[in-house]
């Protein structure tokens, strides 16, 4: 059983899905249970598989018995495996951490609710961890398909609109991937990345190429928020409900720039993106203008939910700059910087997602007062906002030291100080919340305010994860030397 | 948008041009696929077989992406509160049509009164009776569609919407309410999940048995037939998996769609 | 670039441009029509015009269905692949076509979900609505 784990882990929570959608309709009470059981088991099989990556180096799974380029592979190296331990993990908490919201707000539709919890898991994990370009768009799909519904179940008005835009854009995105395909598919007539990959160097100097790989760069990017392709992410994120949303912010777009690192590495290959051509530095002026513009868009809101989505354009914006500055060093942080930015995300928009359904919005000024009421929430809250700030011992300093080294390595010092001035807005953003709810006192005689006089803590089956993702904070930036040099160091040394 | 089209357009300088039978399209991958079909998989049909054998992990998801829209159609739509309109209804035996104001309707559920839609069209005796005379040829054809695939242009998709094309008949000929009667909407939705179930369990149960996931010649242990053969009938089984799940979610989505989610009345 | 080359890349290639075109519509329809479902029809012209790219990949000069003759038994003449038209290309548009019928369907039940709320498919009256409220 054990070398089919890499098949295992994304068609166990498929299996289950379509058990949890029929279950749904004949007994309703064990959808949740079965849901928590297939996340449990993709969630133990992926950090199998992370095992086996780092013993073994590669492994290839052969879809349906067939060789490729004729069939489909799954390829795992330690940098898959890495990132599908984080998606597993963080869907699996998530689910723990807000069943009961799930429960309560979706009683009648819950069972449609898991369903497509599972299988946007599915295409997530498939994404990861194929080989094979045609089917990277399908799995790509199924998480758009599943992220659309899920965020238009929104409780606000503006939720179906901000998730039709969504699929113009995300549409517009995927397409532009799947002509970037067809292009490849023409000039070298295989789907396979690793057959692509030996194919293309006698096919460096073909206008079409270029264009293929401007379209699939384009088409990822504007799936991943980066700017100015972004615009569809602050208004989607912001008016999801909160068990998608603290599952789809986190895991969405850094997926994307997995696959955006996949492809500038593993397809085409650094000779090619690298040194054939001369958009990387223009990449990395347009990833600092993403941050700085993040960061800014960032400041001038009153809605921490929505200050959260531009948060996250920047930290696209850091991955993207990392993965194009064109050294190791760089390479590494961009990468170590989509595992951190996974968990500090999640934390996050967990702790807001608790606090919103206990105070119903989550406006700046409802945080007078808020570390009386909630001690662990905000403790929680206050873990991960340094950790976007990038202070030790929490894994955001680590990934952003490699960042700045390897900016400096490449002499890009543009970079530099565009990672510093938003490190120090992360800090004006978070500190203006930590006053508020720290030292701000309720007036009672304010109607709202008397409301959150009566409040209490969040409910502990939401507490617990919430504080266990933000002790994971810290171990993972004790250890980021560990999960460096064992595991991004080597997948790295072998792609490149 | 210029720019993109500029692009696209500069990048066919390269390409090989239309109906070259020597592109490395044609040439690299291909041509096993056309050699070997017949040998390794007794379809003669090559797109079924690269459809639902060579890459038939790629069919698997695209039937999860249509499951996946008859879920969120149901999930984003489906309400149960009823519409707060007036009811018309129609006495069968002599064709009057009544309009009760307000909201109130004929409380017994009685067979000379016939509930019509808000937006309703005159009784059509020709509509009715040749679609009820149509739909069971027409289920018959997307049959033979399905289980023909192996030779003909056909397979579980395509047959799949034919069959969901004959319960839309139904909806539209009559009214929404009669095809729900007939297939009712929990039939519905389990039979779409069935059906990718069908297709996924195919795959675990070859896991199961020892070989990759849908490696179709696993299932040569347990049918009594070798291993080219297992191959035929694992791609009739997934197709018939298929077309279950695309006639079920095709029903879903239009009957969620046209009655926005209420069920009460279609178009 | 002279006269000359540009021609033979024109006739040769015809094809591939007038997909091109024809997803530029679309994709125009898209981005600057007002009607919420005009922008679909223009999502569905978009991906119908990559599905007509992607077949028309595959297409020989001369090729017939990828359909093999079945002489049941053993005996079959030996098959060459250049009197077939490439199957590689329909198999994927299968699944694109399927792909985008369902996020027609998606969109269509989102498109749904707001005229009931804010009862016009109107960008720009949806916009003022929101605004108002």
């Amino acid at each position: 059983m054990i070398a089919h784990y890499p098949a295992l882990l994304v068609t166990i929570p498929l299996l289950a899905a379509f058990v949890i959608y029929g279950c749904s309709w004949l007994h309703k009470k064990s959808c949740l249970p079965l849901a928590l059981l297939a996340l449990a088991i993709s969630c133990a099989v992926s950090i199998g598989l992370l095992a086996q990556a780092i013993a073994k180096g590669h492994i290839s799974y052969h879809l349906g018995g067939w060789q490729p380029p004729w069939g489909i592979a799954y390829e795992v190296d330690p940098l898959n495996a890495l990132v599908l331990v984080a998606v597993s993990t963080v869907a699996f908490i998530n689910l723990i951490a807000t069943a009961g919201e799930i429960e309560q707000v979706f009683s009648d539709r819950k069972g449609a609710f898991y369903t497509l919890y599972l299988l946007f898991i599915v295409g997530l994990l498939g994404i990861v961890v194929t080989g094979d370009l045609f089917n990277l768009y399908v799995l790509l799909e199924i998480a758009s398909i599943t992220g659309y519904s899920l965020i238009a179940m929104g409780q606000a008005d503006r939720a179906p609109l901000s998730s039709l835009n969504y699929v113009f854009m995300g549409t517009i995105g995927a397409c532009f991937y799947l002509l970037g395909v067809g292009y490849i598919y023409i000039m070298t007539g295989s789907l396979n990345m690793a057959d692509v990959r030996a194919l293309l160097p006698s096919l460096y100097h073909s206008s079409a190429i270029l264009v293929a790989f401007i379209f699939c760069l384009v088409g990822v990017m504007i799936k991943m928020g980066f700017f100015p392709l972004h615009t569809w992410l602050p208004n989607a994120y912001t008016y999801a409900p909160s068990p998608a949303i603290s599952l789809i912010a986190p895991l969405m777009t850094k997926v994307m720039a997995y696959v955006m690192i996949r492809l500038i590495l593993s397809v085409f290959s650094p000779a090619f993106t690298f040194a054939s051509l001369v958009v990387g530095h223009g990449i990395v002026w347009l990833a600092c203008l993403a941050i700085l513009m993040g960061a800014i868009l960032a400041l001038s809101q009153r809605d921490i939910k929505k200050m959260l989505t531009y948060i996250i354009v920047s930290e696209i914006g850091y991955i993207v700059g990392g993965a194009w500055l064109g050294n190791n060093t760089a390479m590494t942080g961009a990468v170590l910087h989509i595992i951190n930015d996974t968990l500090m995300t999640f934390c996050v928009f967990l702790a807001v997602g608790g606090i919103s359904r206990k105070l119903g919005s989550v406006e700046l000024n409802n945080f007078k007062g808020l570390f009386k009421k909630m001690p662990f929430t905000m403790g929680a809250f206050v873990a991960s906002g340094l950790s976007i700030i990038g202070v030790p011992p929490t894994c955001g300093f680590f990934s952003k030291w490699y960042l700045i080294s390897g900016a400096m390595e490449a002499g890009s010092y543009s970079f530099v100080c565009v990672l510093i001035i938003s490190s120090l807005i992360n800090v004006i953003l978070f500190f203006r919340i930590i006053e508020t709810a720290f030292f701000a006192h309720s007036d009672p005689g304010n109607r709202h305010d008397y409301l959150l006089s009566e409040i209490g803590e969040i409910s502990l089956n939401t507490l617990i994860p919430l504080l266990m993702a933000a002790a994971g904070l810290l171990v993972l930036g004790m250890y980021s030397g560990t999960v460096v040099g064992r595991v991004i160091q080597p997948a790295l040394a072998g792609i490149l | 948008m210029i720019l993109s089209g500029g692009l696209l357009l500069y990048a066919t300088k390269d390409f090989p041009s239309w109906g070259d039978p020597t592109s490395p399209a044609s040439t690299h991958v291909s041509p096993r696929y056309l050699k070997k079909s017949l040998e390794e998989t007794r379809v003669p049909n090559v797109v079924t077989s690269i459809l639902a054998d060579y890459r038939g992990y790629d069919t698997m998801f695209e039937t999860t992406v249509i499951f996946c829209a008859g879920v969120a159609c149901f999930m984003l739509l489906r309400t149960f509160e009823k519409r707060e309109t007036d009811h018309y209804y129609r006495h069968v035996p002599t064709g009057i049509t009544i309009h009760i104001k307000g909201q109130r309707e004929i409380p017994i559920e009685s067979k000379e009164f016939e509930k019509i839609d808000a937006i309703w069209t005159p009784y059509d005796l020709i509509i009715n009776t040749v679609s009820r005379f149509l739909v069971p040829f027409i289920q018959l054809f997307a049959l033979y569609v399905i289980a023909h695939g192996h030779h003909s242009p056909g397979g579980g998709f395509q047959g799949g919407v034919i069959l969901g094309a004959s319960m839309i008949v139904l909806a539209i000929a009559f009214n929404l309410r009669t095809a729900v009667r007939r297939l009712g909407e929990r039939i519905d939705s389990i039979m779409s999940a069935l059906g990718v179930f069908i297709y996924s369990g195919i795959g675990a149960l070859c896991v199961l048995l020892g070989a990759n996931f849908l490696d179709y010649k696993a299932l040569a242990q347990i049918l009594p037939i070798d291993r080219v053969a297992a191959r035929s009938d694992g791609i009739l089984g997934v197709e018939i998996g298929v077309g279950i799940a695309v006639m079920a979610v095709m029903i879903c989505v239009y009957n969620n769609v046209a009655s926005e989610g209420r069920y009460d009345e279609g178009l | 670039m002279n006269m000359e080359a540009f021609l033979n890349h024109l006739v040769a290639k015809y094809n591939f441009w007038l997909y091109i075109i024809l997803m530029m519509i679309g994709l125009y329809a898209m981005i600057a029509k007002n009607n919420l479902i005009k922008k679909l029809v223009g999502m569905n012209i978009f991906q119908t015009a990559i599905i007509l790219f992607y077949v028309s990949i595959g297409s020989k000069k001369g090729g017939t269905i990828p359909i093999l003759e079945h002489v049941s038994g053993g005996a079959q003449h030996a098959i060459d692949p250049a009197n077939y038209v490439n199957p590689l290309p329909h198999v994927l548009m299968l699944t694109a076509i399927v792909v985008s019928v369902s996020t027609f369907g998606v969109a269509l039940a989102l498109a749904i979900k707001i005229y009931q709320r804010y009862k016009t498919l109107e960008e720009d009256e949806i916009l003022t609505r929101i605004r108002e409220s």
